[in-house]
């Protein structure tokens, strides 16, 4: 690594962790449903949104209602966007003339795009016209988004609230997150990637006869508003089909800079927002400090394993399916970032990468994605971890854990550890019948135990809602079309559930008061203990199987093997 | 039922703002602000699109400057990696062939040094740019064909190599497309200016 590359880093992390604490305090003022010096032109949009949609924004509701609410409105988003896919032959705004999708892929588009996951088993350019970007997908990015940080509020209030009945209300969550946090901030940054030379054309594709007298056909579409959107609500999916590599959706390092800052900024400033909420910063910034140390870890660790050389290709280094204009760091620094917040736009090659640094974007995932996270998805994963982990230093001690002075018993425990469980679960399941099964293999790029490592992170990208890919795998087959859909849906309910019922529980109980048995969870030690449950709930679950995929080749690879 | 009505009209009202608005607010402004660039950064060659800047083209001939491979052959819809892992044999056998290419086109033996990038192909598959090092590679071969000095070129490239943005965030870099289209310049320059000297002397 140069000196120019060390920087690169360093102002990333730095202008990151500068944005924390100015963007946490204003997302904490939005959801206390406190003026911000947006609500002069924001507030009657605000307005608007309820009047057509009839809400009453002083009701407030138990947690059941506020879960009936949001399910309700992300079925019928994934039914709207259904729709959309398989008619936009019918529909304007498709100069290419492209043909419906076909069934098995839009169930998995629409359902990857509500659960915020992005997951993507199409190209943009060849398939969608631009109506179904714009008002189908370009809508789930938004709303998915603002569905995850409803549920991290309800759950901060819920933790914080002192034996009360009512969470708030959905539709005011949903549309303060879209209205004051997600539609500024991706204004700004599609203005950002407009200036940088993204393209936004309702135009056909025009063609170009090339100096040497070929043709190209020139792919447009609205692409800055909905690349704005895709990386600040950690949504991920390209415009393009090969995503934030193509010139077109990231055409310069500083497009590039900006939007490797979109993927982790809300979740990394939703900490700050967290400690407000429950009135203790400390709170906040504990899960912060966790989750820097993690993701410093896997960075550096990423960073010395890229910059190496490949002794099985004639010791080149890894630059198969990187990008001249961002170089092998930036490439780093965006894998990382994307596997870390559920995000899963790439702007190279994960599948290229050498084996450690292409099994820590696996692993990245298979923490859960509770490093960052998803925006408000993040947050609340690692409030699991929280809860598990008190559990485990009550265990120690021999007293009965609590969090934020209120009483943590075995309800919320089971509920915490379904949550953690389910989607790994539905990894390890899944990827095992794939590899059993004849349909699974036959989509296979790649031989040897980088095959297995193919299969291994599509299903680990799906049931984590991440939605990068180690691309070589065909997935527009009904196998995994479907069977992915279904992980995708159980990675994002099957953990939103058991949220919400321990929000609601959380909610009733009475304050206890502090006492020598008391685990403090706001020092140093909690961030350690914290750190070290996540990494050993992760590593038990997922090793054996590492083992076999990413860690073996990496032996085979310094051995020259190839396959 | 309630719930479920809100549910409905939320998604209208919110569809209306993010999925109609906002795009189009982006769109307006977007073409206020930069409007070449959001219309694909076409580039001309008098009436005529030769492409656009940020697409890398297939160039053959030995007097043009090579982009780096490409796994989808330049193909833009959709544009394509070859997503070969690390110990992938079909990679291998593909950078043997390319570099067995490259040292045969510019006449290098077997031992020469072939920059990786041009061995490799870029994640986009239309990777519109070269490092400095990947251009000064194939400067030999250009010259030789278009019966022009190295030196030519050098002042081509020079002025064709874009430092690091803003002094700091990515690595020095040439657009193709625009030396390309720099290098067809230089030779109309050469090409009049030939013309010229052939009508004074006719004189």
């Amino acid at each position: 690594m140069a000196f120019s590359d060390w920087l690169q880093v360093a102002l990333f992390i730095l202008l990151l962790l500068a944005a924390v604490p100015i963007l946490g305090e204003y997302m904490a003022q939005v959801y206390q449903g406190q003026k911000t010096f947006l609500s002069p032109v924001l507030g009657p949009l605000e307005m608007g949104v309820y009047a057509v949609a009839g809400v009453n924004p002083s009701d407030s509701g138990d947690w059941k209602k506020y879960t009936q609410g949001l399910l309700w409105f992300n079925a019928l988003g994934f039914l709207f966007l259904l729709g959309l896919l398989l008619l936009q032959a019918f529909l304007p705004l498709n100069p290419q003339k492209l043909v419906p999708m076909e069934l098995g892929v839009a169930v998995n588009t629409a359902m990857s795009f509500m659960t915020n996951t992005n997951w993507q088993a199409y190209s943009g350019e060849s398939t969608l016209s631009y109506l179904s970007q714009m008002l189908g997908l370009g809508v789930q990015n938004f709303v998915s988004a603002a569905t995850g940080m409803a549920v991290m509020v309800v759950l901060a209030r819920g933790l914080a609230g002192k034996q009360i009945k009512t969470l708030g209300n959905f539709w005011v969550d949903l549309t303060r997150s879209v209205v004051y946090i997600l539609l500024p901030l991706s204004l700004l940054l599609a203005l950002a990637l407009v200036s940088q030379g993204v393209v936004q054309s309702f135009s056909a594709y025009p063609s170009a006869t090339t100096l040497e007298g070929a043709q190209q056909v020139v792919p447009l579409g609205p692409a800055a508003s909905q690349i704005a959107i895709k990386q600040l609500g950690t949504n991920g999916g390209g415009f393009f089909g090969i995503n934030s590599a193509h010139p077109f959706e990231n055409p310069t390092p500083l497009s590039n800079f900006l939007q490797m800052l979109a993927i982790l900024l809300i979740p990394a400033a939703l900490t700050w927002t967290y400690g407000r909420l429950v009135g203790s910063l400390r709170q906040g910034i504990v899960l912060l400090a966790a989750m820097g140390v993690l993701a410093g870890s896997s960075l550096g660790l990423s960073l010395w394993a890229e910059f190496g050389s490949n002794p099985a290709l004639g010791n080149l280094p890894f630059l198969e399916g990187k990008e001249t204009r961002f170089g092998i760091v930036n490439s780093v620094i965006w894998s990382v970032s994307t596997t870390l917040a559920s995000n899963g736009s790439v702007n190279a090659m994960h599948d290229s990468f050498s084996p450690l640094a292409g099994g820590l974007a696996l692993f990245n995932m298979m923490l859960g994605e509770v490093v960052f996270g998803g925006v408000g998805a993040g947050l609340y994963g690692i409030l699991m971890f929280v809860i598990l982990t008190v559990f485990i230093a009550g265990l120690m001690v021999g007293r009965s854990p609590e969090y934020l002075g209120k009483k943590i018993e075995g309800a919320q425990i089971r509920m915490a550890a379904l949550a953690v469980i389910l989607p790994s679960a539905v990894v390890l399941l899944f990827t095992a019948m794939a590899v059993l099964l004849p349909v699974g293999l036959k989509g296979l790029n790649n031989a040897g135990p980088h095959g297995l490592s193919e299969i291994l992170y599509a299903f680990t990208s799906m049931a984590n809602n991440n939605g990068s890919a180690f691309g070589g795998l065909t997935v527009n087959t009904p196998f995994y079309t479907w069977l992915g859909a279904l992980a995708m849906l159980i990675g994002r309910f099957g953990v939103i559930l058991p949220v919400m019922v321990i929000a609601g529980q959380m909610a009733q109980k009475q304050a206890v008061p502090a006492s020598g048995g008391t685990f403090p969870t706001d020092g140093g030690l909690f961030v350690i203990l914290l750190v070290s449950v996540i990494l050993i709930i992760g590593g038990l679950t997922f090793f054996p199987v590492l083992a076999l995929g990413p860690l073996v080749e990496h032996g085979l690879m310094l051995q020259g093997k190839v396959f | 039922m309630n719930e479920f009505l809100i549910a409905l009209r939320s998604l209208i009202a919110l569809t209306l703002l993010t999925g109609v608005a906002y795009p189009l607010l982006v769109t307006g402004l977007g073409q206020l602000a930069n409007a070449e660039a959001v219309q694909g950064s076409l580039i001309k060659r008098g009436e005529q699109v030769v492409g656009s800047r940020w697409l890398a083209q297939p160039f053959q001939q030995a007097g043009y400057f090579w982009p780096r491979p490409s796994a989808g052959d330049y193909a833009t819809v959709a544009s394509g990696a070859s997503n070969k892992g690390p110990t992938s044999k079909d990679l291998l056998d593909k950078i043997k062939a390319r570099k067995a290419d490259l040292l045969k086109a510019h006449l290098l033996p077997a031992d020469a040094f072939v920059p990786p990038e041009l061995l490799m192909a870029s994640g986009s598959g239309l990777d519109p740019e070269l490092s400095p090092a990947a251009v000064q590679f194939q400067v030999p071969r250009v010259a030789h064909a278009r019966g022009l000095q190295p030196q030519e070129l050098a002042a081509l490239i020079q002025s064709a190599t874009k430092g690091p943005q803003l002094g700091l965030l990515g690595a020095p870099r040439v657009n193709v497309l625009e030396l390309n289209m720099a290098l067809l310049q230089l030779e109309q320059r050469k090409f009049s200016l030939k013309q010229g000297h052939q009508h004074e002397s006719q004189q």
